[in-house]
Protein backbone atom coordinates (compact mmCIF):
# COMPACT_ATOMS: atom_id res chain seq x y z
CA UNK A 1 0.00 0.00 0.00
CA UNK A 2 2.67 2.35 0.71
CA UNK A 3 3.90 2.66 -2.59
CA UNK A 4 0.25 2.57 -4.04
CA UNK A 5 -0.02 6.35 -2.56
CA UNK A 6 3.21 7.26 -3.47
CA UNK A 7 1.48 7.59 -6.59
CA UNK A 8 3.67 4.60 -8.63
CA UNK A 9 4.06 1.01 -9.29
CA UNK A 10 6.06 -1.29 -6.91
CA UNK A 11 8.70 -1.90 -10.08
CA UNK A 12 8.46 -0.22 -13.49
CA UNK A 13 6.56 -2.37 -16.40
CA UNK A 14 9.81 -1.88 -18.68
CA UNK A 15 12.24 -3.31 -16.47
CA UNK A 16 12.18 -6.45 -17.67
CA UNK A 17 13.37 -5.24 -20.98
CA UNK A 18 17.03 -3.70 -19.52
CA UNK A 19 19.97 -6.31 -21.31
CA UNK A 20 22.40 -6.79 -18.18
CA UNK A 21 25.43 -8.45 -18.31
CA UNK A 22 25.49 -12.08 -17.33
CA UNK A 23 28.91 -12.07 -15.45
CA UNK A 24 28.99 -9.16 -13.27
CA UNK A 25 28.10 -5.74 -13.81
CA UNK A 26 30.00 -4.63 -16.01
CA UNK A 27 29.17 -2.13 -19.00
CA UNK A 28 27.15 -4.09 -21.74
CA UNK A 29 29.78 -3.67 -25.08
CA UNK A 30 29.71 -5.82 -28.66
CA UNK A 31 30.58 -8.91 -27.34
CA UNK A 32 29.19 -8.88 -23.87
CA UNK A 33 27.39 -11.66 -22.90
CA UNK A 34 23.62 -10.56 -21.81
CA UNK A 35 20.66 -12.29 -20.32
CA UNK A 36 19.64 -11.53 -24.25
CA UNK A 37 22.14 -13.75 -25.70
CA UNK A 38 21.46 -16.27 -23.08
CA UNK A 39 18.14 -16.40 -23.81
CA UNK A 40 18.78 -16.32 -27.93
CA UNK A 41 20.86 -19.45 -27.23
CA UNK A 42 18.00 -20.86 -25.30
CA UNK A 43 16.12 -20.84 -28.02
CA UNK A 44 18.36 -22.01 -30.57
CA UNK A 45 18.69 -25.00 -28.30
CA UNK A 46 15.22 -25.62 -27.83
CA UNK A 47 15.10 -25.43 -31.58
CA UNK A 48 18.09 -28.01 -31.99
CA UNK A 49 16.43 -30.20 -29.22
CA UNK A 50 12.90 -30.59 -30.89
CA UNK A 51 14.33 -31.10 -34.73
CA UNK A 52 17.76 -32.42 -34.39
CA UNK A 53 17.51 -34.61 -31.43
CA UNK A 54 14.19 -35.27 -31.45
CA UNK A 55 13.91 -36.87 -35.30
CA UNK A 56 16.79 -38.02 -35.50
CA UNK A 57 14.92 -41.64 -34.81
CA UNK A 58 13.04 -40.59 -38.38
CA UNK A 59 10.65 -43.01 -37.11
CA UNK A 60 7.59 -43.69 -39.45
CA UNK A 61 5.17 -43.62 -36.65
CA UNK A 62 6.53 -40.54 -35.25
CA UNK A 63 7.65 -40.11 -31.64
CA UNK A 64 5.61 -37.38 -29.50
CA UNK A 65 8.74 -35.06 -30.51
CA UNK A 66 9.28 -35.61 -33.90
CA UNK A 67 5.59 -35.26 -34.47
CA UNK A 68 5.65 -31.69 -33.19
CA UNK A 69 9.12 -31.25 -35.26
CA UNK A 70 6.86 -32.77 -38.54
CA UNK A 71 4.01 -30.66 -37.70
CA UNK A 72 5.50 -27.23 -37.55
CA UNK A 73 7.51 -28.46 -40.97
CA UNK A 74 4.45 -29.26 -43.14
CA UNK A 75 2.52 -25.83 -41.80
CA UNK A 76 5.45 -24.19 -42.76
CA UNK A 77 6.18 -25.75 -46.19
CA UNK A 78 2.35 -25.40 -46.82
CA UNK A 79 2.42 -21.79 -45.72
CA UNK A 80 5.59 -20.77 -48.04
CA UNK A 81 4.13 -23.42 -51.40
CA UNK A 82 0.70 -21.47 -51.27
CA UNK A 83 2.22 -18.02 -51.18
CA UNK A 84 5.31 -18.09 -53.18
CA UNK A 85 4.40 -21.14 -55.58
CA UNK A 86 6.35 -24.07 -56.14
CA UNK A 87 9.41 -21.63 -57.07
CA UNK A 88 10.04 -20.35 -53.51
CA UNK A 89 10.44 -23.93 -51.80
CA UNK A 90 14.16 -23.13 -52.42
CA UNK A 91 14.32 -20.82 -50.22
CA UNK A 92 11.98 -22.37 -47.77
CA UNK A 93 15.18 -23.65 -45.08
CA UNK A 94 15.70 -19.59 -44.58
CA UNK A 95 11.85 -18.71 -44.33
CA UNK A 96 11.25 -22.12 -41.30
CA UNK A 97 14.70 -21.05 -39.73
CA UNK A 98 12.86 -17.34 -38.94
CA UNK A 99 9.68 -18.94 -38.22
CA UNK A 100 11.31 -21.49 -35.56
CA UNK A 101 13.66 -18.77 -34.28
CA UNK A 102 10.77 -16.39 -33.73
CA UNK A 103 8.16 -18.78 -32.41
CA UNK A 104 10.62 -20.19 -29.58
CA UNK A 105 11.93 -17.19 -28.93
CA UNK A 106 8.39 -15.42 -28.13
CA UNK A 107 6.91 -18.54 -26.14
CA UNK A 108 10.44 -18.79 -24.17
CA UNK A 109 9.89 -15.24 -23.15
CA UNK A 110 6.63 -16.28 -21.68
CA UNK A 111 8.36 -18.08 -19.21
CA UNK A 112 8.44 -16.48 -15.68
CA UNK A 113 11.73 -14.80 -15.36
CA UNK A 114 12.53 -15.11 -18.72
CA UNK A 115 14.19 -12.21 -20.73
CA UNK A 116 11.92 -11.93 -24.27
CA UNK A 117 14.62 -11.08 -26.70
CA UNK A 118 11.98 -10.70 -29.30
CA UNK A 119 10.67 -7.47 -28.15
CA UNK A 120 13.80 -5.40 -28.70
CA UNK A 121 13.68 -3.84 -31.87
CA UNK A 122 17.90 -4.38 -32.24
CA UNK A 123 16.80 -8.46 -32.29
CA UNK A 124 13.85 -7.79 -34.77
CA UNK A 125 15.14 -5.51 -37.01
CA UNK A 126 18.33 -7.67 -38.03
CA UNK A 127 15.51 -10.54 -38.61
CA UNK A 128 13.56 -7.66 -40.43
CA UNK A 129 16.44 -6.29 -42.55
CA UNK A 130 18.04 -9.75 -43.09
CA UNK A 131 14.70 -10.09 -44.83
CA UNK A 132 14.14 -6.93 -46.80
CA UNK A 133 17.98 -7.23 -48.02
CA UNK A 134 17.73 -10.42 -49.02
CA UNK A 135 14.77 -10.01 -51.18
CA UNK A 136 15.77 -7.22 -53.08
CA UNK A 137 18.97 -8.68 -54.16
CA UNK A 138 17.28 -11.85 -54.72
CA UNK A 139 14.23 -9.86 -57.20
CA UNK A 140 17.71 -7.59 -58.86
CA UNK A 141 19.66 -10.57 -59.32
CA UNK A 142 16.67 -13.03 -60.79
CA UNK A 143 14.36 -10.35 -62.91
CA UNK A 144 17.16 -7.69 -63.28
CA UNK A 145 15.73 -4.00 -63.97
CA UNK A 146 12.71 -5.37 -65.00
CA UNK A 147 12.41 -5.98 -60.92
CA UNK A 148 11.81 -1.99 -60.95
CA UNK A 149 8.44 -2.47 -62.83
CA UNK A 150 7.17 -4.01 -59.62
CA UNK A 151 6.57 0.07 -58.85
CA UNK A 152 5.05 0.29 -62.21
CA UNK A 153 1.37 -0.09 -62.25
CA UNK A 154 0.65 -0.98 -65.91
CA UNK A 155 -3.21 -1.55 -65.08
CA UNK A 156 -3.36 1.85 -63.72
CA UNK A 157 -4.51 5.04 -65.22
CA UNK A 158 -1.65 6.65 -66.47
CA UNK A 159 -1.56 10.07 -65.05
CA UNK A 160 -1.79 8.03 -61.54
CA UNK A 161 0.96 5.87 -62.54
CA UNK A 162 3.46 8.19 -61.03
CA UNK A 163 1.88 9.35 -58.13
CA UNK A 164 1.14 5.58 -57.18
CA UNK A 165 4.81 4.63 -58.14
CA UNK A 166 5.86 7.17 -55.66
CA UNK A 167 3.51 5.64 -52.81
CA UNK A 168 4.74 1.94 -53.81
CA UNK A 169 8.76 2.95 -53.59
CA UNK A 170 7.74 4.93 -49.64
CA UNK A 171 5.66 1.74 -48.82
CA UNK A 172 8.49 -0.85 -50.05
CA UNK A 173 11.31 0.98 -48.24
CA UNK A 174 8.75 1.07 -45.03
CA UNK A 175 8.36 -2.70 -45.03
CA UNK A 176 11.86 -3.78 -42.94
CA UNK A 177 10.62 -0.73 -40.41
CA UNK A 178 7.37 -2.11 -39.92
CA UNK A 179 7.66 -5.68 -40.28
CA UNK A 180 10.79 -5.76 -37.35
CA UNK A 181 8.39 -2.85 -35.37
CA UNK A 182 5.29 -5.19 -35.40
CA UNK A 183 6.84 -7.83 -34.16
CA UNK A 184 8.76 -5.92 -31.35
CA UNK A 185 5.96 -4.18 -30.58
CA UNK A 186 3.15 -6.85 -29.69
CA UNK A 187 5.60 -8.76 -27.40
CA UNK A 188 7.06 -5.98 -26.19
CA UNK A 189 3.53 -4.27 -25.51
CA UNK A 190 1.88 -7.65 -23.93
CA UNK A 191 4.79 -8.04 -21.86
CA UNK A 192 4.45 -4.50 -20.76
CA UNK A 193 0.55 -5.09 -19.55
CA UNK A 194 1.18 -8.33 -17.91
CA UNK A 195 3.85 -6.24 -15.46
CA UNK A 196 1.11 -3.24 -14.96
CA UNK A 197 -1.41 -5.55 -13.56
CA UNK A 198 1.37 -7.14 -11.74
CA UNK A 199 2.13 -3.83 -10.52
CA UNK A 200 -1.83 -3.38 -9.26
CA UNK A 201 -1.49 -6.98 -7.70
CA UNK A 202 0.06 -5.25 -4.63
CA UNK A 203 -2.76 -2.91 -4.37
CA UNK A 204 -4.57 -5.06 -1.65
CA UNK A 205 -8.27 -4.20 -2.47
CA UNK A 206 -7.85 -4.98 -6.64
CA UNK A 207 -5.71 -7.87 -6.58
CA UNK A 208 -8.07 -10.27 -7.59
CA UNK A 209 -9.14 -8.51 -10.28
CA UNK A 210 -5.58 -7.65 -11.36
CA UNK A 211 -4.41 -11.55 -11.09
CA UNK A 212 -7.41 -13.09 -13.08
CA UNK A 213 -6.30 -9.57 -15.33
CA UNK A 214 -3.20 -11.26 -15.83
CA UNK A 215 -3.99 -14.67 -16.31
CA UNK A 216 -6.20 -13.28 -19.00
CA UNK A 217 -3.65 -11.63 -20.55
CA UNK A 218 -1.02 -14.28 -20.77
CA UNK A 219 -3.51 -15.85 -22.46
CA UNK A 220 -3.95 -13.45 -24.93
CA UNK A 221 -0.08 -13.52 -25.14
CA UNK A 222 0.44 -17.17 -25.54
CA UNK A 223 -2.22 -16.39 -28.88
CA UNK A 224 0.01 -13.42 -29.50
CA UNK A 225 3.21 -14.78 -29.36
CA UNK A 226 1.98 -18.07 -31.74
CA UNK A 227 0.17 -15.47 -34.38
CA UNK A 228 3.33 -12.78 -34.49
CA UNK A 229 5.50 -15.39 -35.69
CA UNK A 230 2.91 -16.53 -38.16
CA UNK A 231 2.64 -13.20 -39.40
CA UNK A 232 6.22 -12.62 -39.29
CA UNK A 233 7.09 -16.01 -41.48
CA UNK A 234 3.72 -15.03 -43.84
CA UNK A 235 5.00 -11.41 -44.65
CA UNK A 236 8.14 -13.09 -45.36
CA UNK A 237 6.86 -15.42 -48.13
CA UNK A 238 4.47 -12.42 -49.34
CA UNK A 239 7.99 -9.96 -49.75
CA UNK A 240 9.66 -13.01 -51.26
CA UNK A 241 6.89 -13.47 -54.17
CA UNK A 242 7.12 -10.24 -55.05
CA UNK A 243 10.49 -10.90 -55.66
CA UNK A 244 10.17 -13.82 -57.54
CA UNK A 245 7.15 -12.57 -59.62
CA UNK A 246 7.11 -8.69 -59.90
CA UNK A 247 4.51 -8.38 -62.43
CA UNK A 248 1.31 -9.33 -60.36
CA UNK B 1 6.66 21.54 -17.41
CA UNK B 2 8.14 19.71 -20.69
CA UNK B 3 8.37 16.37 -19.58
CA UNK B 4 4.42 17.11 -18.28
CA UNK B 5 3.47 18.13 -22.00
CA UNK B 6 4.99 15.17 -22.61
CA UNK B 7 3.06 12.46 -20.70
CA UNK B 8 -0.07 14.41 -22.23
CA UNK B 9 1.06 13.57 -26.16
CA UNK B 10 1.77 10.14 -24.71
CA UNK B 11 -1.31 9.74 -23.58
CA UNK B 12 -2.57 11.06 -27.00
CA UNK B 13 -0.68 8.55 -28.98
CA UNK B 14 -2.52 5.82 -27.01
CA UNK B 15 -5.80 6.91 -29.08
CA UNK B 16 -3.94 5.37 -31.97
CA UNK B 17 -4.24 2.14 -30.47
CA UNK B 18 -8.39 2.62 -30.16
CA UNK B 19 -7.80 3.87 -33.90
CA UNK B 20 -5.72 0.23 -34.36
CA UNK B 21 -8.88 -1.43 -32.60
CA UNK B 22 -11.51 -0.21 -35.23
CA UNK B 23 -9.23 -1.17 -38.09
CA UNK B 24 -8.74 -4.93 -37.07
CA UNK B 25 -12.28 -5.53 -36.11
CA UNK B 26 -13.19 -3.75 -39.80
CA UNK B 27 -11.03 -6.94 -41.11
CA UNK B 28 -11.87 -9.51 -38.97
CA UNK B 29 -15.38 -9.06 -39.04
CA UNK B 30 -15.48 -8.27 -42.75
CA UNK B 31 -13.72 -11.36 -42.97
CA UNK B 32 -16.28 -13.23 -40.54
CA UNK B 33 -19.43 -11.82 -42.92
CA UNK B 34 -17.60 -13.14 -45.94
CA UNK B 35 -16.67 -16.69 -44.95
CA UNK B 36 -20.52 -16.97 -43.35
CA UNK B 37 -21.82 -16.42 -46.97
CA UNK B 38 -19.17 -17.96 -48.41
CA UNK B 39 -17.48 -20.95 -45.92
CA UNK B 40 -15.84 -23.04 -48.86
CA UNK B 41 -13.79 -19.74 -49.38
CA UNK B 42 -12.90 -18.92 -46.13
CA UNK B 43 -10.09 -21.53 -45.50
CA UNK B 44 -8.16 -20.34 -48.36
CA UNK B 45 -8.50 -16.72 -47.31
CA UNK B 46 -6.74 -17.07 -43.62
CA UNK B 47 -3.91 -16.12 -44.81
CA UNK B 48 -5.02 -12.91 -46.40
CA UNK B 49 -7.11 -12.34 -42.99
CA UNK B 50 -4.22 -12.91 -40.95
CA UNK B 51 -2.24 -10.22 -43.38
CA UNK B 52 -4.95 -7.32 -43.04
CA UNK B 53 -4.90 -7.69 -39.43
CA UNK B 54 -1.12 -7.62 -38.95
CA UNK B 55 -1.18 -4.66 -41.39
CA UNK B 56 -3.81 -2.56 -39.33
CA UNK B 57 -2.07 -3.47 -36.04
CA UNK B 58 1.00 -2.56 -37.06
CA UNK B 59 -0.12 1.39 -37.38
CA UNK B 60 -1.76 0.51 -33.88
CA UNK B 61 1.84 -0.62 -32.85
CA UNK B 62 3.49 2.36 -34.23
CA UNK B 63 1.00 4.85 -32.08
CA UNK B 64 2.44 2.66 -29.21
CA UNK B 65 5.94 3.33 -29.75
CA UNK B 66 5.60 7.14 -30.25
CA UNK B 67 3.75 7.36 -26.85
CA UNK B 68 7.16 5.15 -25.29
CA UNK B 69 9.40 7.17 -26.79
CA UNK B 70 7.61 10.67 -25.58
CA UNK B 71 7.31 8.82 -22.00
CA UNK B 72 11.08 7.63 -21.83
CA UNK B 73 13.12 9.09 -24.75
CA UNK B 74 12.07 12.33 -24.97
Amino acid sequence: MAEASEGGLVFHPLDQFIVKPLFGDGPVGLFTITNATLWMAISVLAIVAIFVLGSKGRAIVPTRVQSIAELMYSFVYKMVEDVTGKDGIKYFPYIFTLFTFILFANYLALLPMSFSTTSHIAVTAILGFGVFFAVTILGFVLNGASFLGMFWMKDAPAILRPIIAIIEVISYFVRPVSHSIRLAGNVMAGHAVIKVFAGFAAIGIISPVSIAGIAAIYGLEVLVAGIQAYVFTILTCVYLKDALHPHH
Amino acid sequence: MEGELAHIGAGLAAIGSGAAAIGVGNVAGNYLAGALRNPSAAASQTATLFIGLAFAEALGIFAFLVSLLLMFAV
